[in-house]
């Protein structure tokens, strides 16, 4: 009993300084994301809050909960206020199965070597597929946000999302495949160790095209632009959350925030090497449990996940958002059999090999 | 009292209560996402049971990908007037109740023929839930039954084209 609670309080303190770090995450994210938006477009950026406009995201989120949170008279009550719960749950509880690090060995005070995993539960052998299997789930915030709203805009962008995850969902799973069967586990530690040692280790040597479907479906997956139909603003004022305010609105803002991170957390876990050094670790004398060598990894894996949001929020302004049924054709006549393809590839290859 | 029968308990009250609303709310759209919730429990009752890989794939094919489905179908056509989609006829309620008393007949015929409390899981079992275990077996002792699965599959996905791509007159 007393390890059941040992164990129980270890997961409480991990889960509550993840949450602390996704919801901080969030603000970084926005924050990188009006910097660099102006930075490409010319502008200054927010420089009013704090030095730099730091403390911008936060008078953002002040500014969303002190707002009025106002109901349509004819939303449908319970999921119109269900949705966002949905949406945010489903971003944050992703996290559990996510490593950051190699385990760390700690030696007690009577002198046994407790091993400290760096995540919730990372070392889960279906890591990978509860991953897949919560995102699928997350189109149900989109499309009941549209749906309960009883607004055009509004259910037109919850149509547009639940289509768009269906179809690009697919052309995900599969792609992952690839790396599935070259290191032969569902298990994200596993997969992370596989690519040790120098940087052509890296899945995205091995899988090239598996990468590049992998982040055009993740992209879409995040609602980023290029795929951003289900919240075009031109067309549909605002999407999905178009009938929400306050802190609702605010809810949706940041688990799409998380998702985003979520995704590019996905793409170092599986194709970047996760948090390994791009060469071999011995190099800066750094013995394999020490806590150095965790301080040293969630350093590389922070700046690993910086570099990838940047490419993200750099892509959004440089590529305009599809139409459309050309979103349809791509998901389904180009990623879908170059996915298949690339399964059939690597079959052969590791047959012959 | 173990953790496991703990969580088999909280789960299995919910999943029948989620049924509960899923069979007997008017509201399409409450129904659908009722047996979404049902799905997730389902999904826990198999944890319960070591079957990992089984009960992510009932959340990633069932809730992820089929009710999801579903659910776009509903929003779609915007069913709002329940009072038509009530059911009138007599038989088919007696026919139901009668198939329920049998179903549940059944049930209590098994439990007692096979006795009351714990069994102990065999090591085996604990495996048998991980992927790899169960890869092997549907690849060696069950792959005849794998390959036609496969192609009745197969065979729904030609249909399902054939019948999309008649043209509308």
């Amino acid at each position: 009993m007393n390890d059941l609670l040992l164990t129980i309080i270890e997961v409480l303190i991990k889960g509550m300084v993840l949450v602390t770090f996704i919801l901080l995450g969030a603000a970084v994210q926005v924050y990188l994301e009006r910097k660099i938006s102006a930075f490409i477009q010319g502008r200054i950026g927010p420089n009013r809050a704090g030095p730099f406009g730091l403390l911008q995201p936060f008078a953002d989120v002040i500014k969303l909960f002190m707002k009025e949170d106002i109901f349509p008279k004819l939303a449908f009550k319970r999921f119109h206020q269900f949705a966002p719960v949905i949406s945010m749950g489903i971003a944050i509880v992703v996290y559990a199965v996510i490593p950051f690090a190699d385990p760390v060995k700690i030696t007690m005070a009577d002198g046994t070597v407790k091993e400290i995993v760096m995540g919730v539960a990372p070392n889960l052998n279906i890591g990978i597929l509860f991953i897949l299997a919560m995102t699928s789930v997350g189109v149900y915030g989109l499309t009941l946000a549209g749906w309960s709203s009883n607004s055009k805009y509004s259910l037109l962008g919850g149509l547009r999302s639940a289509a768009q995850m269906i179809s690009y969902e697919l052309s995900m799973g599969l792609a992952i495949i690839g790396v599935l069967m070259i290191c032969g586990s569902f298990s994200l530690s596993d997969i992370v160790t596989h690519q040790k040692g120098w940087f052509w280790h890296w899945n995205i040597f091995a899988q090239p095209l598996a990468f590049i479907i992998f982040m055009v479906s993740s992209f879409a997956e995040m609602n980023r632009t290029p795929f951003d139909l289900p919240e075009a603003e031109p067309e549909l004022v605002g999407g999905y959350n178009t009938e929400y305010s306050g802190m609702k609105f605010g809810m949706f803002f940041l688990a799409e925030y998380s998702n985003m991170a979520t995704g590019s957390i996905l793409l170092i876990l599986l194709f970047f090497g996760g948090w390994h050094l791009p060469f071999p670790q011995e190099w800066l004398g750094l013995q394999t449990g020490s806590i150095a060598l965790g301080i040293v990894q969630l350093a590389v894996f922070l700046f690993k996940l910086l570099a990838v949001i940047f490419f993200i929020i750099w892509v959004r302004w440089t590529v305009p958002r599809f139409r459309y049924d050309q979103l349809m054709h791509m998901g389904w006549r180009m990623l879908l059999p170059l996915a298949l393809l690339n399964i059939a590839v690597t079959g052969i290859i590791l047959f012959i090999i | 009292m173990s953790l496991t029968f703990l969580f088999f308990g909280i789960l299995a009250v919910l999943a029948i209560a989620t049924a509960v609303i899923c069979v007997s709310n008017k509201n399409p759209v409450v129904s659908a996402m009722a047996l979404v919730a049902h799905f997730f429990m389902l999904a826990g009752l198999y944890l319960t049971l070591q079957a990992q890989f089984i009960a992510i794939l009932q959340i990633l094919i069932y809730a992820g990908a089929i009710m999801v489905l579903v659910i776009f179908v509903i929003m779609l056509l915007n069913l709002g007037d329940e009072e038509k989609l009530r059911e009138k006829t007599k038989y088919r309620k007696i026919l139901a109740s009668l198939l329920g008393i049998g179903f549940i007949a059944m049930l209590c015929s098994v439990y007692l023929g096979g006795g009351l409390g714990n069994k102990a899981t065999s090591p085996m079992a604990i495996t048998i839930g991980a992927p790899a275990a169960l890869g092997k077996e549907l690849f060696t002792n069950y792959l005849f039954a794998f390959e036609a699965i496969a192609l009745l599959l197969l065979t729904a996905i030609i249909g399902a084209v054939v019948l999309a791509k008649r043209k509308v007159d």
